[in-house]
């Protein structure tokens, strides 16, 4: 039997309960057919016990019981769904805004993400919040749904308005790709199937845009880089003298031959080998898992990168950065953090804090510098050794970082270096 | 489009590889957590693949509820073999005897919960810091929140509002004396991608997963095996049907399905046409709306 090559494509949903972002995933995950009869039947006898008229979509991405209790979503929860086409991840985020730290955190792998906006209300405070966020994460493709088209008489003048709105604030956000799309999650119109009801919208329902976008291009192909996880050495028979540096390609190709420098040694070799996950290859490309084998004998471990000798990385040990402060502990000034990036890691220190982003209106405070839990700021950061470093908006992957406190262990602080 | 892309099967598996390299890097003891079932089947495959030609560098350890369908243990024993890797083995049956947890009582009392005490043990006896499992975020709506690197405190319990946020592909694996983490390489994959990846990797499995003859008796909407563990009452009444097991577990609380797939195959065809998910067999996720989330908190799997 033939299995499909089909792509993954993954998004990050935002919005309030209010807006009809539950609805939405319900009716996506309902109308493509992936709710199981077991699912359903649990969704309509709670239905059914809270008083609702028919299925409450919504009830089908609840998850922990102070979320079902309190009708809201605290954490990021991740729902599947396949079509002919593609298979999904949606990365469901909350919207309010003590929780900017589930927001970015569920952008960060995202290929693209739904910005949900009531049309009755338009562009509101949380609506730009969200645009921000995904535009600080370099989300390639955002998708904004006009919700409840049905409670403005299916109206193409406040759609206009709307995308108007909506497009005069992104002219000041690097968003790549923007489109808008005309929905009513409650009755389906523009999700799955094509809406009836909005004769004079031309472009494709959502799930259409989402199968049929252009992904493949979301990595960066250009810029090779390979951080080493780990060393394999199984010096068993037929193996003796094998050495592979494995790890997971971030970006860029390697290819058998390959003149390539180790980082930070600088020693240079070529390419003997590549060990994919169903054997040898003769080229490899980001996102890969493989194993580097080189021809000459250098000293390689965890937090290396291997590059290609023509094309090479920032070394600095100065990095500024756009910080997500993640914790309840506010940043304490001059404190040593570790720092995590790629499969290296430092001590660092926050050396200094440039400005703050109101993030509602994306004006910089500067005379407020303390970082508090869910605040973006702009900081100088110092390391002990210096990092191998991508622009974030060139390289998710070399170009991320993260802060953990020394004295309780959690992840604070999610940067993206500038 | 450009043959430069991977099919999402292969980014699963890329993913996969790289969560399990991570563990390696990052823990000084890890082990998977191995149960016979097909999830925890395919993570081995994938830490093959992973460490290859090195052997995979951790320990199996298997939760024994002494309640086993007898296939499941002889597909542990030989892949142990092949593999050369250690099995480590944590029985429910020794904590009861020694007194860490009582038997429940009762026609439906079963031995799911009591494994949570003899994995903690077992976590602290062999001083594990890191045990893989199988776990799929799609499985259960408690699954959907957890993290790859999931940490559990000093009585091994999750926090479900307290995680750390988890980025791009940064994985925090750091933990305090008596802590650890269960980390869950699969957390992406659907049932019907775990289906599919046997299938095109032709991994072998125990043949409970294949239609086959067996005694059964009906009990709470599906047909559990008969065995020498089960206490039937008087309505209930031994019957063989052809059928098959969507997942593996303890073999009093695992229920088959009817089926007529007795091939990978079929078996694929048969998922992707089923509309009831795989736990609506399992007894042990049906006592109540926050079963599972209960027992995760404690410490479960």
């Amino acid at each position: 039997m033939e299995i499909e090559r089909n792509e993954l494509l993954r998004f990050s949903t935002a919005g309030s309960v209010d807006d009809g972002k539950s609805t939405l995933i319900g009716r996506l995950l309902y109308d493509s057919k992936s709710i199981f009869e077991d699912q359903l039947e649990a969704i309509e006898s709670t239905s059914r016990k809270k008083g609702h008229d028919g299925v409450d979509l919504a009830l089908f991405t609840d998850g922990l019981r102070d979320e079902r209790e309190q009708g809201i979503t605290i954490d990021v929860a991740y729902r599947y769904f396949t079509t002919p086409k593609r298979k999904f991840i949606i990365a469901d985020t909350p919207g309010h805004v003590q929780y900017t730290r589930n927001m970015v955190t569920g952008a960060s792998t995202a290929n693209a993400a739904i910005i949900l906006i009531d049309a009755r209300h338009g562009v509101i405070e949380q609506t730009k919040r969200h645009a921000f966020i995904a535009s600080l994460l370099h989300i390639p493709h955002v998708i904004v749904c006009v919700n409840k088209m049905d409670l403005v008489d299916f109206s193409e003048e406040v759609f206009t308005t709307i995308r108007s709105q909506f497009e005069a604030f992104a002219a000041k956000l690097l968003i790549r790709d923007i489109r808008f799309i005309p929905i009513s999650a409650l009755l389906g119109d523009n999700v799955v199937n094509r809406s009836e009801n909005m004769p004079w919208y031309q472009d494709g329902p959502l799930l259409h845009t989402l199968e049929t976008m252009h992904i493949s291009s979301d990595l960066n192909k250009v810029d090779a880089r390979f951080p080493v996880q780990t060393v394999l050495r199984p010096q068993r028979e037929g193996f003796i003298d094998y050495r592979g540096y494995a790890g997971r390609i971030a970006s860029g190709f390697y290819r058998v031959g390959d003149q390539v420098t180790v980082l930070p040694s600088g020693f240079s070799s070529r390419i003997k080998s590549i060990k994919g996950p169903n054997g040898e290859l003769e080229e490899a490309f980001a996102p890969m898992s493989v194993a580097l084998e080189l021809e000459d004998d250098i000293d390689v471990s965890r937090g290396d990168m291997i590059v290609r000798s023509n094309n090479m990385p920032e070394s600095s040990q100065d990095v500024e950065v756009m910080l997500c402060w993640l914790n309840n502990r506010p940043a304490q000034p001059r404190a040593k953090y570790t720092l995590m990036h790629t499969s290296n890691e430092q001590k660092a220190m926050i050396k200094e804090v440039m400005y703050k982003y109101d993030i509602n209106t994306m004006e910089r405070i500067k005379d407020d510098v303390e970082l508090k839990m869910n605040d973006i700021s702009k900081v100088k950061l110092r390391t002990t050794k210096p990092l191998l470093i991508d622009a974030y908006k060139d390289n998710r992957y070399t170009g991320s970082l993260i802060l953990i406190d020394d004295q309780t262990n959690e992840t604070v602080a999610a940067g993206m270096i500038i | 489009m450009s043959k430069y892309y991977l099919s999402y099967l292969e980014e699963l598996e890329s993913e996969a590889i790289f969560v399990l390299r991570e563990v390696w890097a990052q823990f000084q003891n890890p082990v998977i957590l191995f149960s016979g079932g097909k999830d925890s089947i395919v993570v081995t495959h994938l830490a093959k693949k992973a460490f290859y030609p090195s052997k995979i560098p951790f320990a199996l350890m298997h939760v024994d509820t002494g309640h086993n369908f007898p296939e499941t243990i002889a597909f542990r024993d030989n892949l142990i073999k092949d593999l050369g890797v250690q099995l480590i083995v944590g029985s429910v049956q020794e904590s009861i005897d020694q007194g860490r947890v009582a038997e429940e009582k009762g026609k439906s009392a079963t031995r799911n919960a009591l494994q949570i005490t003899t994995l903690l043990d077992a976590i602290e006896e062999h001083k594990i810091d890191c045990a893989i499992g199988g776990g799929r975020r799609d499985e259960e709506k408690a699954r959907a929140k957890e993290r790859f690197f999931s940490h559990r405190d000093d009585f091994g319990q999750w926090d479900p509002k307290n995680q750390r946020p988890e980025l791009w592909n940064l994985f925090n694996g750091k933990y305090f004396e008596g802590e650890h983490f269960r980390v869950f390489p699969i957390s992406n994959w659907t049932e019907m991608d775990v289906w599919n990846y046997i299938l095109q990797e032709n991994i072998e499995i125990p043949s409970l997963y294949l239609a086959h003859e067996r005694e059964v008796v009906w009990r709470n909407n599906s047909w559990i095996p008969n065995s020498e563990f089960l206490t039937l009452d008087d309505r209930e009444e031994v019957v063989t049907k052809k059928i098959r097991f969507r997942t593996l577990g303890d073999i009093t609380i695992t229920g088959g399905i009817e089926s007529e797939a007795d091939t990978l195959e079929k078996i694929v065809q048969e998922v992707s046409a089923m509309r009831q998910t795989e736990r609506g067999n399992r007894s042990d996720d049906k006592r109540s709306e926050n079963a599972m989330e209960d027992r995760k908190k404690m410490g479960y799997f």
